[in-house]
């Protein structure tokens, strides 16, 4: 008998058009692997909540779902709460909304144990011990006492899973388990699982939109598209041979590390068109009630030409978006110089002219929070015309409006909309239509596509490498996702804790990383090779506090290459090839693979 | 956090002053003084009653001399309590009025919290509709009216309880009081602890106990109690303030001795120092317990505790 059968599951929520899910079936076997994969809206997270019994009120659920022949839709509540954490556990996206910030992590585990009457309090302590341990933390007993919030997002993610297994449940949940995290350490995290399942024969359901995911971690995978499956079978045989249009285009969309290059090249003669010379940025992070002075960038040092894109990388925190922030002068810098060329220098926020904020404009990652939602689309869009040409009369204002919209690929009718009323796609076009208009002559785009779904992405990609064509446009794009770097980008800047660790043009890097870092974030992405059995990720930990850096390289205490020096002195920026390379042993170590 | 709390006692300072120099500026503002009344008193009388009490003296130099008086502790003398200094009328009556205060917190407290969590576990039905009902009208009308209805059905036609204060001893003459003093509270807390818990139930850490298996019981007692609380806290400082002006009312409806029905006196008798001293009194009090509220806040958030 399967451990978990699922037959005819819809889940329908009232004032919706259609189904959220439309009567899907899928069964696993004690043991087994599986992966549900969709974009927004295929109801691949809605079946899980389903099956935990986690279904808002107000949805209606119909159909069966079956654990070891128990029927648990419409299960009354008791029934419900002996299964879960002792049958089936689940680990959720966000770890950092995920667990109690008001209890200590230790009395959050021990709860579960106690509230199914597993042991008394005292072999609970022990327990939750051995788990926090199982699940790769140092030192326990800390842990155990620690509040949530002094852990980092990775810590706490291994915690969540720790908490799912605590009761030796035989199916696992985890809904995008990593897609809160950084990519270094959703490679952590995935390896953890695979190393957890080896040693018991828990079940596995994961969902995911991220294909790589699901390569290297399930045995099966199920498509859901718009709340119905499309395609189930072997992982090996889906990704090979997709038999469904809609598993074709994922496929399509998914980021791989290892496309082409699709940037037009940049003319020979490209002038400057920004330049950041050693900048230096700081500000005061207040922390509760403690201010502390937080340094962002450490002097950085970086130029983009006309026509070109320059791709920021790094892990969170590691200065990707402050120096964002300078370039638009909504961070005053310590030090240093930003130079946006055709515009006198500009140190300070103030002394900014409106010509620089001509020359520069800006995309977000979350479209909807980004634009105002009082206006309509017509007006967000026209709305820099106003300020910045204000000699402009409204007839003319709306023909480069309207002419804007075409050019971004937005419907005309589209124009009296409010931002809540456009998918997550048609949103960021408006940002990129209101950031445009002024025809600026560089583009900062941060994160811009990271909330949008694969297919939605190519898209967005597209139009900027076309606006780019056709203006000569530079684009700083700021991105965790090496997938997107690889397509799009000239050139890329890696980033580690506020200095440039390296500088390398698009091939360069991917072929040949010269710094351990650049290779860690390489290794990290996970492939698109079903059953690659990946290898223990190649960095360790997370990244130190940014209020306290560690002393010489910043990234030493995480690196495997890591010799004396590396801990007492600054390595300086270095030349090799056409590399710049901040790293004392950039050359005697061979990255390549 | 101590660097914290000293900057937050130094800041409360020019809040006092202020405080005190409009307070002052009102008094004086009014019509009328102490000392008038029907009978005119004779000129080099008058003028001698002014000079003791220091009344000829210019605006600012009066300011200046009740200043330089409450740094020493010293609220000046009443005008109408002959012989009683201000400092020595609120010491007496502040007791009474403190034990009428607390005990009507802790009423608010114990019955809003109580009330607030039911009707968020039962929300949308009978329960919660009852509680968030009478919440809005606990808070809409004013203590003033509830005050003499609630004497009026349970002395005058039920005579349960005594009508005021002298009527009755021991407990019975302090439930009505005290319930009419603590509603408009109870009702607020109701309100902000029913929202509030809400809002922690359809959080991510509750749905994740809920994944974990735990009951109701397990949720609220260990995971939805504490955060549901916190925003309480910092209503705390206006509760305690609106208990302090609703005990005006109150002692004088019921003839309670207490600070409140001197203050009303004190404004029917132009007895300006006695005005005075209550309402810098109450200030002072007021901005102590927000502060002591505010650092309390600080110190249950373990974000804040472990720095």
């Amino acid at each position: 008998m399967s451990l978990l059968a699922v037959e005819n599951l819809s889940i329908r929520y009232p004032d919706a058009d259609e189904a959220a899910v439309k009567s899907i079936g899928f069964t696993l076997t004690r043991g087994q692997s599986l992966g549900i994969v969709g974009e927004t809206g295929s109801g691949k997270t809605q079946t899980a909540m389903a099956l935990m019994g986690l279904t808002p009120d107000n949805a209606t659920v119909n159909g069966s779902i079956r654990v070891d022949g128990t029927e648990l839709r419409g299960a009354p509540q008791h029934v419900l709460n002996a299964f879960r954490a002792r049958r089936m556990a689940m680990v959720f996206q966000d770890p950092m909304a995920a667990l109690n910030p008001y209890v200590r992590i230790g009395k959050q585990l021990s709860r579960i144990l106690l509230e199914h009457d597993l042991c008394d309090s005292g072999e609970a302590r022990v327990r939750t011990l051995e788990m926090l341990a199982r699940v790769g933390l140092p030192d326990p007993e800390r842990q155990f006492r620690a509040w949530p919030h002094q852990l980092s997002g990775g810590m706490r993610q291994r915690v969540m899973i720790g908490a799912a297994l605590l009761g030796e449940p035989d199916l696992l949940i985890a809904d995008e388990p990593t897609t809160a995290l950084d990519v270094t350490v959703q490679a952590q995290i995935l390896a953890l699982l695979r190393r957890l399942r080896r040693d018991s024969d828990t079940a596995l359901l994961l969902i995911t939109h991220d294909l790589g995911v699901i390569a290297g971690s399930c045995e099966r995978v199920l498509v859901m598209d718009r709340g119905e499956v499309v395609e189930e079978g072997d992982v090996g045989r889906v990704f090979r041979e997709p038999a469904h249009a809609r598993t074709r285009a994922l496929l399509d969309a998914a980021p791989r590390p290892d496309a082409a290059a699709r940037a037009a090249p940049i003319a020979a003669d490209a002038e400057n068109v920004l330049d950041v010379d050693s900048l230096t940025v700081s500000f005061a992070e207040r922390r509760a009630n403690a201010r502390q002075r937080l340094t962002a960038l450490r002097s950085l040092t970086v130029t983009v030409s006309r026509g070109e894109t320059l791709a920021i990388v790094g892990e969170s925190g590691s200065g990707k978006t402050s120096l964002a922030r300078a370039i638009v002068g909504l961070l005053p810098p310590d030090a240093g110089r930003i130079v946006i060329t055709g515009n006198a220098e500009t140190r300070l926020v103030q002394h900014r002219r409106a010509a620089t904020h001509r020359a520069l404009q800006l995309v977000f990652q979350d479209p909807l929070s980004s634009l105002n939602p009082a206006m309509t689309v017509d007006e967000i869009v026209a709305e820099p015309l106003r300020v910045h040409a204000p000699d402009l009369d409204a007839g003319q204002r709306m023909k480069r409006r309207d002419a804007m919209l075409e050019r971004v690929g937005l419907d005309r009718a589209l124009g009296n909309r409010y931002p809540h009323e456009l998918s997550g796609g048609q949103a960021q076009r408006v940002a990129i239509a209101r950031a445009l208009i002024l025809e600026p002559r560089i583009l900062i785009c941060d994160e811009a596509t990271a909330a949008l779904d694969g297919t939605v992405q190519q898209s967005i990609l597209d139009l900027l490498m076309a606006e780019q064509r056709r203006s000569g446009l530079a684009i700083v794009f700021i991105t965790h996702d090496l997938a997107v770097v690889r397509q799009i980008s000239h050139r890329v800047l890696v980033m580690y804790m506020g200095r440039a660790v390296e500088l390398a043009a698009n091939d360069a890097l991917f072929s040949y990383p010269r710094h351990p870092y650049t290779k860690a974030l390489l290794d990290a992405v996970p492939g698109l090779e079903p059953g690659s059995e990946q290898q223990e990720p190649e960095i360790f930990g997370e990244a130190s506090s940014p209020l306290a850096p560690p002393p010489g390289c910043a990234f030493h205490p995480r690196c495997k290459h890591a010799v004396a020096v590396c801990s007492n002195e600054l390595p300086g920026t270095r030349k090799l090839d056409s590399d710049l390379v901040a790293c004392h042993r950039a050359a005697e170590l061979d990255l390549r693979k | 956090m101590l660097r914290y709390a000293l900057t937050r006692i130094l800041g409360a300072i020019p809040t006092l002053l202020i405080v005190i120099a409009i307070a002052f500026l009102m008094v004086h503002a009014a019509p009328g003084g102490p000392f008038d009344s029907e009978r005119v008193l004779p000129p080099d009388v008058e003028q001698n009653i002014a000079r003791y009490y220091h009344l000829d003296e210019s605006l600012p130099q009066q300011f200046v001399r009740y200043l330089s008086g409450l740094l020493r502790g010293d609220l000046g003398p009443s005008y109408s309590y002959r012989d009683y200094p201000v400092s020595r009328i609120i010491a007496d009556a502040f007791p009474l009025s403190m034990w009428l205060g607390t005990l009507a917190m802790l009423l608010a407290l114990v019955a809003g919290i109580s009330a607030g969590l039911v009707a968020a576990l039962k929300k949308n039905t009978l329960p919660d509709r009852l509680v968030t009902g009478a919440a809005m009208l606990g808070i809409s009308v004013p203590v003033f009216v509830v005050a003499p209805i609630s004497v009026l059905l349970f002395a005058v036609y039920l005579d349960w309880l005594p009508a005021s204060w002298t009527g009755g001893d021991g407990w019975s003459r302090l439930v009505l009081p005290v319930v009419t003093l603590a509603l408009p509270q109870i009702a607020v807390i109701a309100r902000l602890t029913r929202a509030s818990m809400i809002d922690v139930l359809a959080s991510d850490y509750v749905r994740t106990a809920r994944a974990q298996g735990l009951g109701t019981a397990s949720i609220v007692r260990f995971h939805a109690v504490k955060p549901a609380l916190r925003p309480l806290l910092s209503y705390l400082g206006p509760a305690i303030a609106g208990v302090l002006t609703g005990s005006v009312v109150i002692e004088e409806v019921f003839g309670i001795n207490g600070v409140g029905s001197f203050f009303i006196q004190g404004a029917l008798n132009r007895d300006y120092t006695l005005v005075l001293g209550i309402t810098i009194f109450y200030a002072v009090i007021v901005i102590a317990l927000n502060l002591a509220v505010d650092l309390l806040y600080g110190l249950l958030d373990p974000r804040v505790r472990t720095r």
